[in-house]
C-alpha cells in the first residue's frame, strides 16, 4: 500500500531522517515511536505531502510524491500533532467546509457530517467555536477532519498526546475501530499506546530506523538482557556482591535505595540465555540471610525503547 | 467546484466575523471622510479630487492591515498544515485568499459612494473621473492585497507582516513624488514604478492600458511572491 524507500530529510544542515525504507501493507496499523526530535512528525509530514523529502521515494499505492501529490492528498487524512485548526470557526462550519473541499457530493455532505460526529462524539459540540473547546475536543474535530472524506490511509500524528488518561481511551478505542478496515500510521512516544494499538511498531533514533517489526518480534530481537530483583533482610551488600559476583551471565550488581528501613534492595543485570534464578537461589538459601522478594523484571517494550535509543 | 471557491469562502466569512475587519473599515471611513469632507467645502468644488489623492496612501496602510493575517494566523496557529494536507494547489490556496481581501476591500469602498452622491446633491458633478476613480481603486486595492498577501506569506508574524506589507506598498506610492532626487535619465523608468502615477491618470477618467497593465503587473509580482514563499516552506 505504501513505499517508502530511502526517504531523506535536510532541515538546512541538519538531517531530521537519514534515509529510512519501509513498506506498509493494506490495513496495517503501524506504530512510529521514537524519543522526541527523533524524526517522526518530519516523517509523517513527507508521507502526507507537507514536506518536500530532500532525497528517497514515498509511493502509495500507483502514486508517487513528487508529480502525484495531490492524489495522494485526496487518499490520505491527516491528523497533525495538537489538531490546528481554525480557532474561528464553528465546528460544523469547519466540517462543512473540509467536506466542500474534499469534493463529496452535496446530497451527501449532512448525512456525513453527522455520521462523523456521531463516531468521533462531537454531538454536544457541534455549534461551538473550535477556540473554545477542550484539548480532547478539538482532537476529534482533528479526527473527524481526517476521516472526512473515508480516506483510505489515515496518518496520526500523537493522536493522544495532552489528553487525560479517559480521553486517551476514548482516542484509542476510536482509532481501534477505524483501524479494522482502514490502514493507519500513528507516530506516539507512549510505548503502551502503541503495545495496545498498533500490529508493528517502528522505533526510529537520530532519524533511523533502530527497530522494525510487530511487539513480538522486537522483544524477541531485543537482547538477552534481563533483569533480577531481590530484596534481603540481615545481609550487607559487600557480601551480597561477593558471594554473587562468581555467577556465570550477572555483569552488574546494584544496590537500590530500599523504601523499607533494615532492608537491602539489590538490582542484578544478566545477560544469558540460561534461567540463573535457580543458582541464585541455592547461594541465598545457604546463607543466614531472609529472602523477602525476588522476581524478574519482564522484558518490556519500555526497556528496549531505552536500550536501542538511550545516548551512547 | 473548485477548491479556490471554498477557500475564498472561508477566508471571506473570516473577515466578516473579526472585529479587526470592521475597526479597518471605521478608521478607513474616517480618515477618507475627514480628509475628504475638510478641504472640499474650502475649494468649493463638485469633484472627489481630494478624495483620489488621498486614496494610495491610505490604501498603503489599510490594505496591509486587511491581508495580513491570511497566511501569518495560518501559520502561527498551525492550522496552515491541516490546509496543506488538503487536497489543493499552492496556487488554489493564494487565488481564494487573494480574492477574499479583493472582496473585503471593494466592500470596504462601497460606503464611500456616499461621497459623490453627497456632492451630486449640492452641485453637478462630473462622473467620468469618479467611475474612473473607482476602477482605479479597485485595480489598486487588488495590487497592494497581492503585496500583502506576500508580506503575510513570509512571516508567522502578523505585526511584521503588516510593517514589510505597508513598507512596500508606500515605496510604491511615493516612488513618484521622490523623483526630484534622481539622475533625469532614471526618471521615466521610476516614474512607471509608482503606484500613485497610475492611479491618478486612471482617476482622472483616462483608462490606459499601461496603467491597467501596471496593477496587473504588481498583482501579479506579489501573488507569484506568496507562491515562491509557500514552496520555501515545504
Amino acid at each position: 500500500m505504501i513505499h517508502v524507500e530511502n526517504l531523506t530529510r535536510y532541515y538546512d544542515h541538519f538531517c531530521a531522517v537519514d534515509g529510512i525504507s519501509f513498506d506498509i501493507q493494506k490495513g496495517e496499523i503501524l506504530g512510529l515511536l521514537g524519543p522526541n526530535g527523533a524524526g517522526k512528525t518530519t516523517t509523517l509530514r513527507m508521507l502526507t505531502g507537507y514536506l518536500e523529502p530532500s532525497a528517497g521515494q514515498i509511493r502509495v499505492q500507483d502514486y508517487a510524491i513528487g508529480p502525484d501529490t495531490l492524489e495522494i492528498k485526496k487518499r490520505i487524512g491527516y491528523l497533525p500533532e495538537s489538531a490546528p485548526l481554525y480557532h474561528d470557526m464553528i465546528v460544523y462550519d469547519y466540517l462543512e467546509y473540509v467536506a466542500e473541499i474534499r469534493e463529496l457530493d452535496t446530497a451527501k455532505k449532512p448525512a456525513r457530517i453527522k455520521e462523523l460526529a456521531q463516531l468521533c462524539g462531537l454531538n454536544p459540540v457541534m455549534h461551538k467555536t473550535i477556540g473554545e473547546l477542550s484539548k480532547g475536543y478539538k482532537q476529534r474535530v482533528g479526527l473527524a477532519h481526517a476521516l472526512m472524506n473515508d480516506p483510505e490511509i489515515l496518518v496520526l500524528d500523537e493522536p493522544t498526546s495532552g489528553l487525560d488518561p479517559n480521553q486517551i481511551v476514548e482516542i484509542r478505542e476510536i482509532i481501534r475501530q477505524i483501524g479494522r478496515e482502514k490502514t493507519i500510521i500513528l507516530s506516539t512516544h507512549i510505548l503502551s499506546e502503541a503495545e495496545a494499538t498498533c500490529d508493528r511498531i517502528v522505533i526510529i533514533h537520530h532519524g533511523k530506523i533502530v527497530a522494525d517489526g510487530s511487539t513480538q518480534t522486537i522483544k524477541q530481537s531485543a537482547g538477552k538482557e534481563q533483569i533480577l530483583h531481590m530484596t534481603l533482610t540481615d545481609a550487607d551488600f559487600s557480601s551480597v556482591r561477593s558471594l554473587l559476583e562468581p555467577v556465570t551471565g550477572i555483569t552488574r550488581i546494584e544496590n537500590v535505595t530500599s523504601p523499607e528501613p533494615h532492608t537491602l534492595q539489590i538490582r542484578i543485570t544478566l545477560v544469558s540465555d540460561a534461567d540463573i534464578r535457580k543458582d541464585i537461589y541455592r547461594i541465598i538459601r545457604k546463607t543466614d540471610w531472609t529472602l523477602l522478594e525476588f522476581r524478574q523484571e519482564a522484558q518490556s517494550l519500555e526497556h528496549i525503547f531505552r536500550e536501542l535509543t538511550l545516548e551512547n | 467546484m473548485s477548491p479556490a471557491i471554498n477557500i475564498f469562502k472561508r477566508e471571506f466569512r473570516a473577515y466578516i466575523a473579526s472585529p479587526i475587519a470592521y475597526i479597518v473599515i471605521s478608521v478607513f471611513l474616517l480618515i477618507t471622510g475627514w480628509f475628504f469632507f475638510t478641504p472640499f467645502f474650502l475649494q468649493n468644488q463638485a469633484n472627489l479630487r481630494s478624495f483620489f489623492n488621498l486614496l494610495p496612501m491610505v490604501f498603503s496602510f489599510v490594505v496591509p492591515a486587511v491581508t495580513m493575517r491570511l497566511f501569518s494566523e495560518e501559520f502561527s496557529v498551525g492550522s496552515y498544515e491541516t490546509l496543506m494536507t488538503l487536497p489543493v494547489t499552492f496556487t488554489q490556496i493564494i487565488v481564494g485568499k487573494f480574492l477574499a481581501a479583493c472582496a473585503f476591500i471593494a466592500i470596504m469602498l462601497v460606503p464611500t459612494l456616499l461621497y459623490p452622491l453627497t456632492v451630486s446633491v449640492l452641485g453637478v458633478l462630473d462622473w467620468g473621473p469618479v467611475i474612473g476613480g473607482y476602477l482605479g481603486a479597485l485595480l489598486l486595492g487588488g495590487a497592494f492585497s497581492a503585496v500583502g498577501l506576500f508580506a503575510s506569506s513570509l512571516t508567522r508574524n502578523q505585526i511584521i507582516a503588516f510593517i514589510v506589507g505597508m513598507a512596500i506598498c508606500f515605496s510604491l506610492t511615493l516612488v513618484n513624488q521622490m523623483l526630484f532626487f534622481l539622475p533625469k535619465s532614471m526618471l521615466g523608468f521610476f516614474e512607471y514604478l509608482g503606484a500613485d502615477f497610475h492611479f491618478q491618470n486612471i482617476a482622472k477618467g483616462i483608462i490606459d492600458t499601461r496603467d491597467i497593465l501596471y496593477f496587473i503587473s504588481v498583482g501579479f509580482i506579489g501573488l507569484y511572491g506568496a507562491n515562491l514563499a509557500m514552496r520555501e516552506k515545504c
